[in-house]
């Protein structure tokens, strides 16, 4: 124990001994952990992000996929990495707000020291062509009648997904059903076949099956623009803006100044107009929250999941 | 519509022959072969290796090599499974069972070049298949609902009894066992973790590469350590590279049925094929007149399953391509890489990237090919392999397992999960218990469960589904129709005879 806390404690000295030549941080590649299986939207993100870093900073972001338990298991090893600024990982909310409190998981969420967030994807309402349900107002009518006959296929329990679907219900007033998925592929296939009545999803799946699903709500703050007639769930009187954040998340003991420094880089790859056009062709909107406003952001956030994880019966 | 089809493919072949593209095809396929062979080094781990270094390719390009990585790996996979009876990719374990059979009697040419020569005619069957039937054929795969998937994974399980050979009550229990070890693992419903001893680790549940890995290749490690050097044996009489007239007839069938059943089943997303090379070898067992001869080297057994994984690896792009629908990891990192490349996947790719499409199509029949020109040749090559001393050959295997399994998660329990299935499949193997159903107790296991509870849970617990729907219906009753066979007396009678002289 008392060996643990010296070298702790040794690890800080040697990192704030290390200051100075920090200015020319990254001066070499800079690992980054993806807790998400590649092909995944936050390894499409990263490895987006992996060519603006090589040409505005001169240096390598290696993406290394580290899968398992939703995130879980890379985010629990997060802070037994050194806190030199060479490690990072791929942070996502509300994954990581949401995980501590089904308490299967190994870290807390004040455990994850996120330094930026830098895109989202709202979430959605999809249903395929082929789906009565024309419009929201249609979806809920139907929900109000049949109650449980309209089902939400969603991807895992407890999840984001599951939290959204649940907001849902409290929003149309309705008890409708959630049936959760493992893999997209089931997901998308049991839509297109109309084995469910619609997705509880992000408008990545409205944006890829275009031709074949329609959105008819979404979580944005504004209406997106590949979608201009879908409405935001504001303006269907729902205060509600969210779906799967994006971010970077460094070990506990990287120093603030180095935290600021990511957290920077992260913003100036934000702004390279091709890297900005290919995340908006993806479906990921860009939002900006640097280390700063991150405690405010994060404790806004949280608040908003605390309440949605009660009603999931997930805490009290 | 015909007239269309040959305009299609003319581009296609346009875009798939231009000279770039078919070297970026040749790439690939070499690689996959090479990472086929190397067992546990999967294609996941490889393109996404690969994926940053196809950032300065044109998409189309990067996509054919890609695609070419893939079918390559299912491609050379069976070289290991036959050669050294490890799965160099899950979908081949099937063919561990006859065709290592086959090399140490000294055939081992022989089972090379039939697996070769089955895959490059299902590649070309189900390319032409795609290409012709696409889109109706996603339409088709649709319409498999929750229940229908039940049915059809407990036909699987019931034709994994008559796969086995040997023991009834020893395969009935190696299918529960590889039930129990799939439901490690989170609950989809619930989200509560089960049988993971608190690792976090084992969250996601076991995955198939440790296993297979472990049961066959570790297994078969150990267990010729007990042998020595007596292994050369069967070796030094390697007779016959190429297969005799005999062979291709008697494997003529068995490589068309094959065909035709992988090429179904890779439609369907979810384990395309390995269920295709699993039922494949079901099918010929339960056809063949004198079915003890499978398990023992038989040829029908190599050739079958190896054309029905090859069809079901190129069927399985059908989803991918026509409605933007993964079926297994390889195809989600597909459709990451044309999201990078600016492509948007899904169901307008055909109409909007006319020359993507039909180029991927046209190229994987232009692989296929190259695949044979490349392997049938390099037969003679793999076979001296064997000759190689076991104190050389099993050291590099074991290691080149090892950095495989790591690196499909990078994690080292993956590892440590494989030497204890070594283990268990050497005392399998004492016990005379088949690894193969396992597996597919495994494989089928969690698929069957989550679309039970997932049909239950929308008929509101209602099983009347089951019967109810039409699919679902006539897939139970070719279940039962099985079960009725393997149980009658006179097949009984015969498994029995099997088990007495495997003794």
């Amino acid at each position: 124990m008392k060996r643990r806390e010296f070298l702790v404690v040794g690890g800080t000295l040697a990192a704030s001994i290390a200051l100075p030549a920090r200015a020319a941080y990254p001066e070499k590649p800079v690992r980054m952990i993806i807790a998400f299986a590649p092909g995944g939207e936050s390894d499409i993100g990263a490895r987006l992000q992996q060519g603006v870093f090589r040409k505005k900073f001169g240096q390598e972001m290696v993406i290394e996929s580290k899968p398992g338990a939703g995130g879980a298991l890379a985010w629990s090893q997060l802070n037994t990495f050194p806190g030199d600024g060479y490690t990072v990982m791929g942070t996502n909310l509300p994954h990581i707000a949401l995980q501590p409190l089904e308490g299967n998981v190994q870290y807390k969420t004040d455990d994850i020291t996120n330094v930026h967030m830098y895109q989202y994807t709202p979430d959605a309402i999809i249903v395929r062509n082929e789906s009565p349900f024309k419009t929201y107002q249609d979806l809920v009518k139907a929900a109000k009648e049949g109650q449980d006959k309209v089902t939400f296929a969603g991807s895992g329990t407890n999840s984001a997904n599951h939290l959204a679907h649940t907001r849902l219900n409290r929003l149309m007033g309705t008890r409708t059903m959630y049936v959760p998925f493992k893999g997209t592929g089931d997901l998308v296939a049991s839509v297109l076949g109309g084995h469910v009545s619609a997705a509880m999803s992000y408008n990545t799946l409205a944006l890829s099956q275009k031709s074949k699903m329609r959105m008819l709500a979404v979580a944005s703050e504004r209406r997106l623009p590949g979608f201009p007639d879908v409405p935001t769930f504001r303006e269907l009187g729902g205060d509600w803006v969210d779906g799967a954040y994006r971010g970077v998340g460094v070990p506990k003991s990287t120093p603030e100044d180095l935290r600021r420094k990511i957290s920077d880089i992260f913003s100036e790859i934000n702004k390279d107009p091709e890297f900005r056009q290919k995340m908006a062709d993806g479906g990921f909107e860009l939002i900006d929250i640097t280390y700063d406003k991150m405690a405010a952001f994060m404790a806004e956030r949280t608040k908003a999941y605390l309440e949605g994880a009660k009603l999931m019966g997930l805490a009290k | 519509m015909d007239s269309s089809l040959l305009a299609n493919l003319q581009l296609g072949f346009g875009v798939a022959l231009a000279g770039t593209n078919i070297l970026y095809c040749l790439i690939g396929v070499m690689l996959g072969t090479l990472i086929g062979v190397l067992p546990g080094i999967g294609p996941v781990a490889t393109i996404a290796m690969l994926l940053p270094a196809t950032f300065v390719l044109p998409p189309v390009s990067a996509l054919i090599m890609l695609a070419g990585i893939y079918y390559g790996a299912s491609y050379g996979g069976s070289t290991t499974a036959i050669l050294v009876n490890l799965p160099g990719e899950v979908s081949s374990v099937v063919t561990c069972l006859d065709g290592y059979q086959m090399a140490r009697q000294g055939h081992a040419g022989k089972a090379l070049a039939i697996a070769a020569i089955g895959s490059f005619f299902a590649g070309t069957v189900a390319t032409i298949l795609v290409a012709a039937f696409a889109p109706p054929l996603a339409e088709l795969a649709l319409k498999f609902g929750p229940s229908d998937y039940f049915s059809l994974m407990v036909l699987g399980l019931i034709a994994a009894v008559v796969l086995a050979h040997g023991s009834l009550i020893k395969a009935v229990a190696m299918i529960v066992l590889g039930l129990l070890v799939g439901l490690i693992g989170t609950d989809v419903n619930s989200g509560i973790a089960r049988y993971n001893f608190g690792l976090p680790e084992l969250i996601d549940g076991v995955g198939i590469g440790p296993i297979a890995m472990g049961v066959f290749g570790f297994g078969e490690i150990i267990r010729n350590l007990e042998h020595g050097q007596k292994r050369d044996v069967f070796v030094k009489r390697v007779t016959g590279l190429m297969p005799t007239w005999t062979d291709l007839k008697m494997s003529f069938w068995p490589i068309v049925r094959g065909t035709t059943l992988g090429s179904m089943l890779g439609i369907l997303p979810g384990g395309g094929p390995i269920l295709g090379s699993f039922s494949a070898y079901t099918l010929e067992k339960k056809l063949a007149k004198d079915p003890s001869r499978f398990g023992k080297g038989a040829i029908e057994g190599v050739a079958a399953p190896e054309s029905a994984n090859n069809a079901a690896a190129q069927t399985s792009f059908v989803p991918l391509l026509t409605l933007g629908i993964p079926s297994n990891p390889v195809m989600a990192l597909m459709i990451g890489a044309m999201i990078i490349h600016g492509i948007q996947p899904g169901p307008q790719i055909m109409t909007a990237n006319p020359e993507l499409f039909w180029g991927m199509i046209a190229s994987m029949w232009v692989g296929n090919l190259l695949l044979v020109v490349l392997n049938l040749p390099m037969i003679g090559m793999w076979v001296k392999l064997l000759t190689l001393e076991y104190r050389f050959l099993y050291p590099a295997i074991l290691l080149f397992c090892c950095i495989g399994v790591y690196s499909i998660n990078n994690a080292w329990m993956d590892v440590l999960l494989a030497a204890g299935f070594g283990l268990i499949g050497y005392v399998f193997g004492k016990l005379d218990c088949e690894a193969a159903p396992l597996l597919l107790g495994f494989v089928l296991g969690p698929m069957m469960e989550e679309n039970l509870r997932r049909a239950l849970l929308l008929s509101r617990g209602d099983p009347a589904v089951f019967v109810t729907r039409p699919i679902s219906a006539t897939l139970l009753v070719i279940a039962a129709l099985l079960l009725v066979i393997v149980l009658t007396p006179s097949v009984r009678k015969k498994r029995e005879e099997t088990f007495v002289e495997d003794v």
